[in-house]
Formats: C-alpha cells, structure tokens, sequence
C-alpha cells in the first residue's frame, strides 16, 4: 500500500510542477496578481508531495518490501539499517527521485527566501523551476517508476545493495552532487527570467549570486567526497580517473566557477551581461547532460548505471527543449549591444575576464575530450577512448596558467588600475613565494621541480592575498578593528582562494612524491616504504554484518617508534558474492599511509600487499572544502539581503510596475 | 534592444553549437559503445612486427601462434588493466597461455608494473603507437582476443576478464579449441 501511496504522491506532484510551470508564467505575461501569487505555494505544494512519495521510498526500503522491484533489486534483509537508508538513492530509479525531491527544494527554498523579490521576477523563476520538475518527475514517472511492484512472485531476500556503495561516503556523496547539479538549476531559472523580463541589469545577477554560490560549494563537497571515496574504496589509491562521470559533474564545476565571477563583473560593475547570462544556462545544461551521458549509455563508464534507450531518448528530448528552447530565447533577448561602460586593460575585469577564458576553455576540453568516443562513432570513424594522458596534458597547464593572474585579482581595481600599484603592493608577496618554492622543496631530499613550481603558484596565491587582508584591515594600526570592516564576501573569497592554494600543493606533491609498493607478503614480513616499517603481523578472519572478511593486520613503525595499527580487509558480500577491498589508510596532514590487500598467492598464506605513501594527498581534499565554505560564507554578505529590498522597492516602483 | 543584425545573429552560434552536439548525441543513442565491429573473428591474426617490451627483439605473428592463446591489450594509464591483473595472473598460474600487447604505453612505465604487479605474460608485444591496435580494431583497453592453434582470432572482449567473463564467456570457447575442435 505505502509504495502505491508513493506512486500517487509523486503524480500529485507531477501536476502541481505542471500547474507552477504554467499558471505564474501567465500571470506574469497577463500581469495577473493573483496567478503570480499562486507561485510560492505551489511551490511549497510541490515540495510536500514529492517529500511524502520520496518517504514512501525509503519507507519500503527500510521494511524490506521486496516486492517493490528496486527495493529487491538494491536492498537486502541483512544491509544495516544506515544503508537502507542510502540505498534510496544507490540505483537509477531512486537517485532520480532523489533528484527531483532536490529541485523540489531548491524551488521552495526560493519561493521561502526570497520575500523581497518583485513578485513578477519570482513568479518567473518558480515557473521555469517547474517546468524543469515537470521535466524530471515525468522522466521518473514514466521511464523509471521507483514503485514498480514484482508481482506475483515476490523474492524472499533482496540482491543487496553494491557492496561498493555500501560506505559512509557514498552515503553524503550523492545528495551533495545533486544539491549542486539540480542548485545551478536556480542560476538558470533566474537567467531566463531575466531574459524573459527583458531587463538584464545588475540586480538579476545580485539575486542570483548567493544561490549560485550555494550551488557550487555544494558540487565542490559533491565532487570532493567522490574523489575521497574513489581513493579510500576503490583500493588503488588513486582520486580522480577522468572517467566518463567524474567528468559530468566536473564540468558543471567549472562553468559554474567561471559563472561564479562573472556574475561579480555583472553584478558589480553591469557588464558582461550576455555573457553571464549564457554562462548561467551552460552550466545547468552541462548538469543536465551529465544526466544524460551517466544515465543512458552512450558513454561507457565505471559507474554505469542500469541504461535503457528510452531513458536516454527521454533526457535528449528534454534536454532539446530546455536548453534549445533557452538558447533561442537567448539568441533573441540577450542584449546584443555591447555595453557603454568600458574597462581597461589593466583592471579587475580583464583579470575575471581571463578567469573566464580560462575556465570555460577547460569546460569546453574536457566537454571535447568526454564526447570524442561518441562523436567519432557517430561519424563512423571507429572506436576510440580518451585517457587520462589527454586530460592532464590540457587541464594542467590551464590551471598553471590560471595561478599567477590569480594573486592580481583581489589587489586589483575595478575598471582602470595601474601595473605600478600591482608592482608596489605585490614585489613582497612575489618575492617571498620564490623564497618558498626554492627553500621548501628542499625538505624533501630530492628536489623536485614541479613541486617548486607549485609551491611557487600557491605561495604566490596565499601572500599575494595576505598582503591584500592586510592591506583592507588598516594594517598594523587597523588591527582589531579593521578586521570587521571585512566583508563575508570577501572572506569567502580569501577561503576559496587559500581553498584554491592547498589543491595545487596537494595534487602536486602527491602526484611528484609518492612512494608504491606493491609486493608479496607473508605474516612476519616487514617492508620499508618511505621511513616507515611496516609489519605484517596476521591475517585473521572477520566477521560483518552481511559480509565475511580476511584481515591483514599491520603494525606501522619509523625508527622503532609506534605509529599506527592498520587493518586491510578482502570481503565477501554474503548476498552477492562479490569481493571487495577494504583499505586501510592511517591519515595525516602530511602523509597518508595506505595499505590495501591483493590476492592471497599460494597456501603458505602469502598475500599480494600494496602499500603506498601518500604525501599531503589531504591537502586537496581540505583545499575543495575551504572552496565550498568559502562560498558558503558569502552568502552571510549582509549586503545581498539589503540591497535586494532596496532593489526590490525601487523596480516596484518603476519598471515591474509597468 | 538593438537592431544591429550581425551582432544579433552571433547570439544564435550557441543554439547552432547546440544543435549539433544534439545531433550527435541523437546518434549516439543508436550506438552501443560496447558493441564491436567483430570483422576480424574467424580470420587470421593481423600480421605485424613489433618489439618484444623490454628488449629489441622483434615479435610477429609467428613467434605467437601455435597454441591457444589470450592476447590482452593492456596499459598502464588503464585503471581497468589493473583491476583485471589479479584475475590474468591466476589464469596464468592455470596454465592458460596469455600474451600481451602494451597498448599506446610507456615501455618503463610498462616494465615497472609488471614488475610490481607479477608478469602473468608470455610475451609482451609492445605496440608504442598502437598499430597493431588498429589493426586489431582495439578501441581501449582493456580488451582480450582469444586466438586458436592456427592463430585464428575466434573471440574477442571488450572490458575486464574476470571470473565471471572467464567462466562464461571464454572458457567455454578456449576449452572447444583446446580439444582439438574444428581448430
């Protein structure tokens, strides 16, 4: 009965997402108050109805319906209850319901948020929220019914859940990505509302911006933990593949992170605007395409889900008419005149108009690089693939290039500057990041150039803005009380900058220094590996919940001194039968150490051992968390609430009035 | 807004843009990534001449026929290579003859690995350029040819060996030639 319930919501739900899409986006084109004012509370109506069908879901999950066909298909009377719990979401069907549960929420968090925004404007951008939820609740609806019963024969025990998602990273991963896939949807909705409005100007990117960077520091964590996870389970220490689906939601990140500063050239100083604007509809479409690459197999992937051309046609078509259907209203209201305002070469425009270029040339790279298979097939060239040899060779110099300019950009003026105050107020910061980069490297006991060249960007980066808080406090006289004159705007960015900083060093160091070994062990083996002794001391078997282990006992030594205790395990699920490696990795902030287990070689109980020596690997992942929250705390700007009421007032007052 | 034509007309290049990658993802919907032109099955094993990987000792089709045997096109950047090693390296302490081709790879890279990760290779044939790949039609690795006695390709697979792959897929076809079979 509860997944039929389920079922209902959701078409409840369907059609409230039908009438939001429709009946605020006539009132606002027949200026009629009463349909605008309808907006927030379908809104709010929708959110309820997919909520109640999303805990109907969960609900079967948790009672181990297996009748319903994902639930035997995912779940397992033995999966902890945490998992079940997860479970919602580890195959296609649930995940799209998680999908769609999200955007319910983004769109009623604008609908409860945004008070001050004229009604016009926010009936807009609830309607085109909408038509996106009409989009993803029918494509769940009618191609992947989470509430699909097997009826008749109901299995006894489900097929659990994939062993490799059965972890408590993968339990947050998830959700997080899709915050910031379905969060640029918001980004959009308030691009095309602008554009529907005609009028592009500056407080269209003020609304706009703090959930832009909500959006994008969710995607950050998103795609950190995924990288985090692909490191710690995958059991070959390595964090990022370049894989079909790492690059779909890694694209969406960095239109999203060029979208992120022009939106502060549009907002700030009114220009870019067309360009923003397109940006905005890029990065949600980039979203969406990722949905269509993961999820209907015209790519081969790792993390392939069940495919079904249908479902591919269905997100095509979709995907046709939104981003199409946006396109051609961008090709016919953007504005096509450049503006009158004019910068200079040497001002903080050019700078974030670099930051663009660099940015969306990445996106387009690795968009290029993702397709090229497919695009080579469709042309009947053959089959290719595209590894990681290419990504690198492209993506790294970008982001090389991107480190230098980017010590200018919070020292820098708005509109005219001058290369002699740039000269004055950054010889100290440049002079103490080459100190850096040739004295640091040294620590290790080969010099390793590329290690000094990234100490030498990210040193570069972090004084450079250290010489700029500075600078803004007051100096030493300021201090304290020029600290609160800083803005949250401006201390998210110093976070996601120094965030910025910490991912070159770590991807470099761990790239340039780490140490693998990997080698046949018994118990009673020692091996060294960068200073540490590691000790294999047993294996033993262990016994989980739903799966039976082998456990390598390891003790960890440097010069005879206790340093961890390490415990590798090889599982076997009990439903699925399938093997999996369970590393372990004791972390520190300048090395982790990894050990994962082989295959056992022989029956003198020798195992193939890898054990690796990952210096500052964590650094990358803190560096993607300092971005997120970087983010988040702009957000905290007084500013934006301020401004917009103002905002809000005067375009009552005058065009919205109209 | 302004009249100004041609400026107008270049805010149509991104819906142009667009509507080509629709295209071809359109396309790409039809196509099964996974599914292979199978043009060389039945037919003799690509003539070639390569370096063995390691030395300079040149390898061709000869040198490898003249048993059943797996070729593996493996790589270094494959992280699918990696996960089907361990299962290729049980195979070989069967008794099943695997070759490798070390597709588009650098030999030290190549070298180390196996020396890391166990040798279950009879030979390596190190195919720098991927020539013999095309050849083969390889699309990437990794990918698993299985040849008969008379160095006729009779089955290939796209992804990783693995128990299950083996057992279903391979085995019971190398076990037919093995026997004799129509060979």
């Amino acid at each position: 009965m509860i997944p039929e319930m389920g079922h209902f919501a959701l078409i409840i739900g369907l059609a409230l997402a039908f009438l939001l899409a429709t009946v605020p986006a006539w009132g606002a084109w027949r200026r009629n108050t009463y349909a605008m004012a309808l907006a927030p509370r379908l809104a709010i109506g929708l959110l309820v109805f997919v909520a109640i069908s999303y805990g109907c879901l969960t609900v079967a999950f948790l009672q181990d319906d297996f009748s319903v066909s994902v639930v035997a298909a995912n779940s397992n009377s033995l999966l902890p209850v945490i998992y079940k719990f997860s479970a919602v979401w580890g195959n296609h069907e649930g995940s799209l319901l998680l999908w769609a549960l999200i955007l319910c929420m983004w769109t009623a968090a604008v609908a409860i948020f945004s008070p001050q925004l004229p009604l016009l404007v926010l009936s807009r951008v609830l309607a085109v929220m909408g038509g996106v939820g009409v989009g993803f609740i029918s494509f769940s609806l009618l191609t992947s019914n989470p509430f699909a019963r097997l009826l008749p024969s109901i299995p006894a025990d489900g097929n659990d859940l994939n062993p490799l998602l059965q972890d408590p990273g993968l339990i947050i991963h998830p959700p997080l990505l899709y915050m910031g896939y379905v969060g640029f949807s918001v980004a959009f909705a308030f691009a095309i509302a602008a554009l529907l409005g005609g009028r592009m100007d500056a407080s269209w990117a003020r609304w706009s911006r703090p959930w832009t960077n909500v959006a994008w520091a969710f995607l950050t964590l998103g795609i950190m933990l995924g990288s985090w996870w692909a490191y710690y389970e995958l059991g070959w220490g390595g964090w990022w593949f370049w894989d079909p689906v790492e690059n779909a939601s890694f694209m969406p990140w960095l239109a999203g992170t060029a979208l992120v500063h022009s939106l502060a050239v549009t907002e700030k100083r009114g220009l870019f605007k067309s360009w923003t604007v397109l940006l905005a509809i890029f990065a949600f479409s980039l979203s969406l395409l990722g949905t269509f690459l993961v999820r209907s197999g015209v790519l081969t992937s790792v993390h392939a889900f069940a495919t079904d051309p249908a479902r591919g046609m269905f997100i095509l078509v979709f995907l046709a008419i939104v981003v199409g259907g946006s396109l051609v209203l961008y090709a016919l209201r953007a504005p096509a005149v450049s503006s009158r305002v004019s910068f200079s070469w040497v001002s903080r425009e050019s700078l974030l108009l670099f930051n663009n270029v660099v940015f969306t040339v990445a996106t387009l790279t690795v968009l290029f690089g993702t397709l090229f298979p497919l695009i080579v097939d469709a042309l009947g060239m053959g089959k290719y693939s595209v590894g990681p040899p290419y990504f690198n060779a492209v993506f790294v110099p970008l982001m090389a290039l991107l480190a230098p300019v980017m010590a200018f950009g919070p020292i820098s003026r708005w509109k005219r500057d001058s290369t002699q105050r740039w000269k004055a107020e950054l010889l100290l910061p440049g002079v103490a990041a080459v100190l850096c980069a040739i004295t640091l490297p040294m620590l290790q006991a080969d010099y390793n150039l590329w290690v000094a060249l990234a100490v030498l960007l990210a040193a570069w980066l972090v004084f450079g803005l250290l010489r700029d808080t500075w600078f803004r406090m007051g100096g030493a006289a300021g201090f304290p009380r020029g600290l609160r004159r800083i803005t949250p705007s401006y201390w998210g960015m110093v976070l996601a900058h120094l965030g910025f900083a910490a991912c070159i060093i770590g991807v470099v160091a761990t790239s340039q220094y780490a140490i693998e070994h990997d080698l046949k062990m018994s118990p009673g083996d020692t091996d060294s590996l960068a200073g540490y002794d590691f000790r294999f001391i047993e294996v033993a078997p262990v016994r989980g919940p739903n799966f039976l282990a082998d456990e390598a006992r390891f003790e960890v030594t440097r010069d005879g001194e206790f340093v961890a205790f390490m415990a590798p395990q090889k599982r076997r699920y009990l439903a699925s039968g399938s093997i999996m490696t369970e590393a372990a990795i004791d972390p520190g902030v300048f090395r982790d150490l990894f050990v994962a287990m082989g295959e056992p070689i022989g029956d003198s109980g020798a195992w193939a051992i890898r054990l690796h020596y990952k210096p500052m690997i964590r650094w990358m992942w803190v560096g993607a968390i300092f971005m997120a929250f970087g983010a988040f705390t702009t957000v905290l700007d007084k500013r934006y609430r301020r401004q917009r009421s103002r905002a809000a007032s005067a375009a009552d007052g005058a065009e919205y009035a109209r | 807004m302004g009249l100004n034509m041609p400026a107008r007309l270049k805010l149509f290049i991104p819906l142009i843009l667009f509507g080509v990658l629709a295209l071809f993802l359109l396309r790409g919907l039809s196509l099964d990534p996974k599914e292979l032109p199978s043009a060389l099955i039945d037919k003799p094993f690509p003539a070639f001449s390569l370096p063995a990987l390691g030395t300079e000792q040149m390898l061709n089709q000869d040198a490898v026929s003249g048993r059943v045997a797996l070729f593996n096109v493996w790589a270094t950047w494959c992280v699918s290579c990696r996960v089907e090693h361990p299962y290729l390296t049980e195979l070989a302490q069967q008794g099943v003859a695997i070759y490798g081709i070390n597709y588009k790879d650098e030999d030290a890279a190549a070298l180390q690995w196996l020396q890391q990760l166990g040798d279950p290779y009879i030979a390596n044939i190190a195919d720098r350029e991927g020539t013999l790949g095309l050849d083969l039609g390889v699309y990437g690795a990794p990918e698993t040819y299985l040849v008969d006695a008379q160095g006729v390709v009779r089955y290939r697979h796209v992804g990783v060996v693995d128990e299950r792959v083996w057992t279903t897929l391979l085995q019971p076809i190398y076990a037919q030639l093995q026997d004799g079979g129509e060979g």
